[in-house]
C-alpha cells in the first residue's frame, strides 16, 4: 500500500523531470524539500500575486514560479549549456527579469567520481557557464554570485549513473 | 558595497546556522610543541663505521626483532605515566613495537611476551637467552627521570648472531613528548636495518568527517604517524577540505568555506589564527607548500577558469604560472624546488604535466591511458605518485617522465597520495561506494603492504608532514 504511493510519486517525478530535461536522471527520486511539487506535471507560471503563498524574494517563490528549471544538469565532466539548459536558464531569466532587485547565487557540483580538488573547480566551472548563459540574457552579471561545492553536497545519495546525473549540477538561490 | 556584506552574512549564515554567524571556525590552538635533544649515551664501546646496510626488502621483511619492555633504574612517578618510569619503559616498547608491526617490514615481538631485562643489562645484553628465543635483532633501552622532570630514553639495537651493537642514540624529551622518544627509536631501529630514512616521528594532517553522506561534516584535524595525539582543529562549522602541513610544523594551508566561498587560509598552529592566502575574491584552492617553505603554490578560479599560482608565504604579490584554458590545479614540487609537477584538463581530460618553477616548459608526462589527476612528487624525487583514473581510482606511482606505471591500491575509490618523509609510503583516501564513508589508508611501494590508518571518525585528504627536528 505504502509502496505502491511510493512508487506512484516517484514515476509522477520522473515523468515531470523528462518533460524539462532530456538529460535528466532516468530514476528520479522526490527532491526532500518540496515532495508535493514533483508531482505536478507542468510547472505554474509565475503567480503575479498570491495573498497566501511563498514571498518574492524567497526561494519557495522562485522554485514556485519556475519549478525544475531552477537547476540544470551536465554531463559527465562537461560544463556546457545544452538545449534542455537553456530552456530552463530561459524560465529563470525571465523570473529575475520580472523581479528585477533580486539577487541570487548559482551553487555549481560535482557528481562523487571526481577528485575533489578539480571538483571545486568544475563546479566553478559550471556554476559560471550558467551565469554567463543568464548574462547573455540581459540579467546584470552583478545580480549573481556563484560558489562552487565541488562533490561536497551531493543530492542524490546512491553511488550509480542516475545519482551521478543528478549530482552534476548548477542550482540557482535567491539571496533574500 | 554594504549590499556585497549582507551577502557575505547571508552566505556565513547559510552554511554555519544561525546559532553560528561569527567568521570563524577555528577551535583551541595546539600546545607549542617541545624539541628532541639528542644525547651521547654510553654502550659497551665505541661503534666502528656501519657495517654493509641491507637493502632488499626480500631480506629484512621477517627479520625477527625483540623489543622487551624498557628498563628504568629507579621506578619514580613521572608526569608522562600515573603507574611511574617502569611503566613507560613498557609503554616505549610498545610504540616501537607498534610501528615496526604496522608497516609490514618486520616481525617484532613486543614487552608483553618477554621478560624484562635488567637496567644493567641494557648495555650488556643476556645473549644466550634471547637467541634462544629466536630473536634476530634485539632492541634494549632505559628511561630515567631526570631531576629538571625531563625524561632520558636510551635506545639500543643489537645483532643477537653477533652479539654486537650495531646503533644506539639517547632522547631527552619533556614528559609530554615521550612518544616522540619512542618515534626517534624506532626511526632509529628503521633506518638502520632497511638503510632508508626515517619517516616515524612526523605528523599527519587530514580532514575528520561526520554526518550523513548529504550533511557531511569536515573539519580540519592533525594527529602524530601513529594516530595518538589526535587534535580537531576546527569546530565543524564550515567546510575544512585539503590541508598540508608546512616544512616547518609551524602552518597548516586548508580549504575553508567559512566566509561562503572555497578559499585557501594560512592557519598558524602556534597562535592559533589564520590569513587568506591571498587578498582576493576570487576562489581558491589546492594549495601546497615549496619544499623550502618559503613559497605557496595555489590554484585560483576567475571567471571559472582555474590557473596555478604562486606567492610567497610572507604574503605579497601573486604570481600566475599557467595560463592555459581549462583547469590547471595540484601543483607539487620536486624536492629541490626546480620543477612543478601539476595536472590540468587542457588536453580534454585530466592528465599531469611538468614545468619549470617559474611556469616555464609545460609538458604532459601522462600518457598511459586513463587519467592522471592529484600528483605528488615524493620527497626522495625519483617518483611522482597520483590518481589514477580509469574506471576505478586507484593510487599509483610513475617516473618525473612518465614511465615505469605501478598501481598500487585496488580500491573503488583511492585518490589524493600523500608520501611519508622517506619517499617508501604512501597515505591516501578511500571512499565507499554508496556509504561515502571515507578512510585513511597507506601502502609502501610494493602495492603489497596496504593497512587502515586508526581515527575516530571518518577520515579523508591526509596530508604526511615531513620528519620533525
Amino acid at each position: 500500500m505504502n509502496k505502491t504511493v511510493k512508487i506512484a510519486l516517484l514515476l509522477a517525478g520522473v515523468s515531470a523531470v523528462a518533460a524539462c530535461s532530456k538529460k535528466a536522471p532516468e530514476v528520479l527520486p522526490p527532491p526532500p524539500a518540496e515532495p508535493t511539487r514533483t508531482a505536478e506535471a507542468t510547472p505554474p507560471p509565475p503567480p503575479a500575486t498570491r495573498p497566501t503563498g511563498p514571498q518574492v524574494g524567497s526561494q519557495e517563490h522562485f522554485v514556485g514560479a519556475v519549478g525544475n528549471s531552477a537547476t540544470i544538469y551536465f554531463d559527465t565532466d562537461r560544463f556546457n549549456i545544452d538545449s534542455a539548459d537553456a530552456a530552463a536558464l530561459q524560465a529563470q531569466s525571465q523570473y529575475f527579469m520580472q523581479y528585477s532587485s533580486l539577487t541570487f547565487t548559482i551553487e555549481g557540483h560535482c557528481d562523487e567520481r571526481g577528485t575533489r580538488e578539480y571538483n571545486v573547480a568544475l563546479g566553478e566551472r559550471r556554476a559560471n557557464a550558467a551565469k554567463n548563459y543568464l548574462v547573455s540574457l540581459g540579467i546584470d552579471a552583478s545580480r549573481i554570485t556563484t560558489v562552487s561545492y565541488g562533490k561536497e553536497r551531493p543530492v542524490a545519495l546512491a553511488s550509480n549513473q542516475a545519482a551521478w546525473a543528478q549530482n552534476r549540477r548548477a542550482a540557482s538561490v535567491v539571496i533574500n | 558595497m554594504k549590499t556585497l556584506s549582507y551577502l557575505i552574512a547571508a552566505l556565513t549564515l547559510a552554511l554555519a546556522g544561525p546559532a553560528l554567524a561569527q567568521n570563524t571556525d577555528l577551535g583551541e590552538p595546539l600546545a607549542e610543541g617541545g624539541q628532541v635533544e639528542e644525547l651521547a649515551i654510553e654502550g659497551e664501546e665505541e661503534l666502528g663505521p656501519l657495517r654493509g646496510t641491507v637493502t632488499d626488502e626480500s631480506d629484512w621483511r621477517d627479520l625477527g626483532v625483540a623489543i622487551p619492555a624498557f628498563a628504568t633504574d629507579r621506578d619514580v612517578p613521572t608526569p608522562a605515566n600515573a603507574n611511574g618510569t617502569a611503566a613507560l619503559g613498557r609503554e616505549v616498547a610498545n610504540v616501537i613495537t607498534a610501528n615496526l608491526r604496522n608497516n609490514g617490514l618486520f616481525k617484532p615481538t613486543g614487552p608483553n611476551s618477554l621478560p624484562r631485562p635488567a637496567y644493567d643489562q641494557i648495555t650488556d645484553p643476556n645473549w644466550s637467552g634471547w637467541s634462544g628465543r629466536g630473536a634476530e635483532m634485539l632492541v634494549h633501552g632505559y628511561v630515567r627521570a631526570r631531576s629538571d622532570d625531563r625524561i632520558v630514553v636510551g635506545c639500543y639495537l643489537y645483532d643477537v648472531a653477533l652479539q654486537d651493537e650495531l646503533i644506539r642514540e639517547g632522547y631527552v624529551v619533556r614528559p609530554a613528548d615521550w612518544r616522540r622518544a619512542a618515534h626517534k627509536c624506532s626511526d632509529l631501529i628503521y633506518a638502520r636495518l632497511t638503510g632508508e630514512d626515517p619517516f616515524f616521528d612526523s605528523r599527519i594532517a587530514y580532514i575528520a568527517e561526520t554526518g550523513p553522506k548529504d550533511a557531511r561534516v569536515k573539519r580540519l584535524a592533525v594527529m602524530d604517524s601513529d594516530g595518538a595525539n589526535h587534535r580537531f582543529l576546527t569546530l565543524g562549522s564550515a567546510t575544512a577540505l585539503t590541508p598540508r602541513y608546512s616544512p616547518d610544523y609551524s602552518k597548516i594551508l586548508y580549504l575553508s568555506y567559512v566566509d561562503g566561498n572555497p578559499r585557501i587560509y594560512v592557519y598558524d598552529i602556534g597562535s592559533g589564527k589564520q590569513t587568506l592566502v591571498t587578498e582576493n575574491s576570487s576562489p581558491t584552492l589546492a594549495p601546497r607548500w615549496s619544499p623550502d617553505g618559503k613559497t605557496i603554490l595555489y590554484s585560483m578560479s576567475v571567471a571559472g577558469n582555474t590557473d596555478i599560482y604562486r606567492v610567497s608565504a610572507n604574503g605579497g604579490r601573486s604570481e600566475r604560472l599557467t595560463v592555459t584554458p581549462g583547469i590547471d590545479i595540484a601543483g607539487s614540487y620536486s624536492p629541490d624546488g626546480s620543477k612543478i609537477v601539476f595536472e590540468s584538463d587542457r588536453s580534454g581530460a585530466q592528465q599531469c604535466y611538468v614545468m619549470d618553477a617559474d611556469g616555464s616548459d609545460q609538458r604532459r608526462i601522462s600518457f598511459f591511458g586513463g587519467r592522471c589527476a592529484t600528483p605528488e612528487w615524493s620527497p626522495r624525487g625519483d617518483q611522482i605518485a597520483f590518481t589514477r583514473i580509469a574506471g576505478d581510482f586507484n593510487v599509483a606511482v610513475m617516473t618525473p617522465a612518465g614511465r615505469g606505471l605501478k598501481i598500487l591500491t585496488s580500491g573503488w575509490q583511492d585518490e589524493a597520495p600523500t608520501w611519508a618523509p622517506n619517499g617508501r609510503i604512501i597515505q591516501f583516501f578511500r571512499t565507499t561506494r554508496n556509504s561515502g564513508r571515507s578512510s585513511l589508508w597507506q601502502v609502501d611501494l610494493t602495492g603489497r603492504n596496504e593497512r587502515r590508518l586508526p581515527t575516530p571518525v571518518d577520515a579523508s585528504d591526509p596530508a604526511w608532514g615531513p620528519i620533525r627536528p
